[in-house]
């Protein structure tokens, strides 16, 4: 199986062969990851650059990681989310960076679109680490790649995602992945962070967390992006979490075999309540150990690297 | 200097010609219609028309040329090069400048400005409230008489209820219309598309029809007491539309325009985030474009404006959610115009009135025909001639344009104003 593209901007672009591609090979590259000396030299020579224009903690470090366990020299820059203020456009900027010849662009912007953007003006492979509430698609790759660890499968597997569906960019892209490997999809939230004809991206729709997790086989909360509380999508945090924060009670009308992710960071008892993150269903530090791999395997692929030099 | 326009297909909706006939110019007027071929041409310039049409030159109501304050998008030089490049005569420029056209002082720099260095007829709309902000009405009276056509916050709503009263009775008083761009700003907040499922799956901040639809209620609400006239600009919500129908079958002084691109492009088109699909209104879907055509084959909506809206690259080439709303739309009016022809939805008369004789007669202007005796702004087009789009070559400065690199039938061979070519295809 081969991944076919040139860059990974969207999980939208992906066909079902690309996306198991990524998911084998990073089951490859966990090996690496769990051994003592966890570095190996496919990539030396190598230039990645890391290049977040908003503030992230979990991503940066984890392709930080994925490019220097593979001996790449990875450069971090902290852009300002807003380029145009600085005066300096983001074309100009990634252009810059590719005239200094590096190898592979990962790119998280505020703005969706902005990944695309870049790869417009770009000869070498972008990864989208996340673009505005477009898509986040490695987040959903290591998602899928921990959903598989435990459930040995993926397709004909129940998923139900429970939160700001409307900006959230990993549910786009799980919804994205998750329908293309034939698995089922529902939203939950209130109606405010439904996005308008999320239907037609093939998922059920429910106002009601018990009722929307009653038959799945994985639930993934979402974060509550607590710097959004000025607008009107829900009353107050209180009556959230009420109605749709997953605590042990209402975790009890789930499934037995449950599995419980977040992509972090997580507002303990505001969606997700302590209990429910340290209990036995949550794998939610399983997708960060993931990431690691599925990163790693990302840039072997787009560099487009025989198996032979993995060795 | 006397012309003879010979050959062509005379289409004049004001006398209701549609036929052959060879037109007269002397002294920048049209001096008389002939039958074809019947006119000696001694001490004439002849210009053959040979398989054109032959019809007022084109009237646009809405265009942005960025002069005072942005020059660096368009001027009134290069916006009136534009609209001559189109088959337009006549325009008039929105008042979002900076500063803005809310005084006499910037109306009659405007006016002169458009004296010495247009080469079309350039007309001043002023700003409804000073500054745009929706605070203050401006000196109307003052401004009519420097030489505004219309009032307009274009852009910046009047979102005062009351200020907005207060704007259509004043505005009353001097027999000028009031154009709204409707769009309720608390509900468009964020947005830079269309809200429904391509900004679902794009993730991009939407823009839903009801902001619009809302604003065009209100208005019309307002026509009954305060008498005044409401002109709705760039109509893009299917919805806006039956609440125009609605509002003229009730006898209210309501007329509206759409421009070129929302009755061809959908939001479907903002996928691969082209920033020169970033226009306010947004581009919605096709049920509105299907209630559009309705509404102009109806004659609710009374003609059609581009809203010319000319941007620079450091404006375009950005972010999505980052690029200044919208795009040029001169020099493509024409071949758009005429695919509403090629589909039925106007005969080639419709829409020509469209484009000339509805827009004068809304905004009063002594314009848009070519009845013995009036003005020789004459527009040469062969309907026919297929090409294809180059931005590049377009007169604007700007050349934010979605249809670069369209295959397209319908050129601009000569643009009359006065009497005088003021631009020839060649």
């Amino acid at each position: 199986m081969q991944y076919s593209q040139k860059h990974l901007l969207g999980i939208k672009d992906l066909s079902k062969e690309d996306i198991l591609a990524v998911l084998n090979a990073a089951d490859s590259f966990k090996v690496y990851t769990q051994r003592d000396i966890k570095k190996v030299p496919t990539l030396r020579g190598r230039t990645i650059i890391n290049m977040f224009f908003e503030p992230s903690t979990r991503t940066r470090t984890s392709f930080e990681i994925a490019g220097k366990r593979m001996s790449a020299d990875v450069i971090n820059i902290a852009g300002s989310s807003s380029s145009i203020v600085k005066g300096e456009t983001l074309i100009d900027t990634v252009k810059n960076l590719e005239a200094m010849n590096c190898d592979i662009l990962i790119i998280r912007h505020n703005e969706a679109g902005a990944a695309e953007l870049a790869a417009r003006y770009l000869k070498n492979p972008v990864i989208n680490a996340g673009d505005g509430y477009h898509e986040h698609p490695t987040q959903a790759l290591l998602d899928l790649m921990t959903i598989r660890d435990h459930k040995q499968t993926l397709e004909g597997l129940k998923v139900t995602i429970v939160g700001d569906i409307a900006h959230s960019r990993v549910a786009r892209s799980n919804i994205y992945a998750m329908r293309t490997l034939g698995m089922d999809v529902s939203v939950v939230g209130p109606p405010t962070m439904i996005p308008v004809d999320i239907e037609k991206m093939g998922v059920k729709v429910f106002y009601n967390l018990e009722k929307g997790i009653q038959e799945a086989d994985v639930i993934m909360m979402l974060r509550i992006q607590m710097e959004r509380q000025n607008k009107t999508f829900f009353p107050t945090l209180r009556e959230y979490s009420n109605l749709f924060g997953l605590n042990l009670e209402k975790l009890k009308k789930a499934k037995k075999d449950v599995l419980i992710l977040h992509p972090g960071p997580v507002n303990r008892g505001v969606e997700i309540s302590p209990d429910v993150i340290n209990g036995p269903h949550s794998v939610i530090l399983n997708q960060v150990t993931n990431g690691v791999a599925i990163r790693m395997a990302l840039m072997y692929l787009l560099l487009g690297l025989n198996d032979e030099t993995v060795n | 200097m006397k012309l003879l326009i010979k050959n062509g297909r005379v289409i004049d909706p004001a006398s209701g010609i549609n036929e052959e006939r060879d037109v007269v110019v002397e002294k920048g007027k049209i001096s008389s219609i002939e039958k074809k071929g019947s006119v000696p041409e001694d001490g004439f310039k002849i210009i053959d028309a040979q398989g054109c049409i032959v019809a007022p030159g084109f009237i646009d109501m809405h265009v942005h040329f960025r002069e005072p304050g942005f020059e660096y998008k368009e001027t009134i030089e290069s916006g009136a090069e534009s609209a001559a490049a189109g088959g337009f005569t006549t325009v008039a420029v929105m008042p979002n400048t900076n500063p803005v056209n809310d005084v006499r002082s910037i109306t009659e720099m405007i006016v002169n400005i458009a004296k010495t260095k247009a080469i079309v007829n350039v007309l001043p709309i002023a700003a409804i409230t000073k500054g745009l902000k929706g605070e203050t009405l401006t000196e109307m009276a003052d401004l009519k008489n420097a030489g505004a056509v219309a009032f307009s916050d274009d852009g910046m709503p009047v979102s005062s209820n009351e200020i907005m009263r207060r704007a259509l009775e004043y505005s009353h008083m001097l027999d000028l219309p009031l154009i709204q761009h409707s769009e309720i700003k608390d509900l468009t907040k964020g947005g830079c598309m269309n809200e429904g499922f391509v900004s679902t799956e794009l993730g991009l901040g939407g823009m839903p029809r009801e902001a619009e639809d809302i604003m065009v209620y209100r208005d019309i609400s307002l026509l009954p007491r305060t008498k005044g006239r409401l002109h709705v600009a760039h109509i893009s919500s299917g919805n806006s539309v039956d609440l125009v129908r609605q509002a003229k079958a009730k006898g209210l002084p309501v007329t509206c325009e759409v421009a070129p691109h929302h009755f061809i492009l959908t939001d479907e088109c903002v996928r691969g985030y082209d920033t020169n699909t970033k226009m306010s209104p947004p581009l919605r879907e096709q049920w509105d474009i299907d209630a559009i055509k309705e509404g102009l084959r109806d004659d609710t909506i009374d003609i059609i404006a581009t809203d010319h809206a000319p941007h620079d690259t450091v404006d375009k080439e950005v972010e999505y959610a980052n690029a200044c709303f919208g795009i040029v739309g001169l020099e493509t009016a024409l071949p758009l115009t005429l695919k509403l022809v090629d589909e039925g939805v106007l005969t080639l008369e419709k829409a020509v009135e469209k484009l000339t004789l509805t827009p004068a007669q809304i905004f009063d202007l002594d314009k848009g025909t070519l009845k013995p005796g009036s003005v020789a702004d004459v527009v040469i087009f062969n309907p026919e001639t297929a090409y294809k789009i180059n931005a590049a070559d377009f007169k604007s400065k700007s050349k934010n344009t979605p249809f670069d690199g369209w295959d397209v039938k319908g050129q601009i061979v000569h643009t009359i104003v006065q009497g005088k070519i003021v631009y020839s295809n060649s």
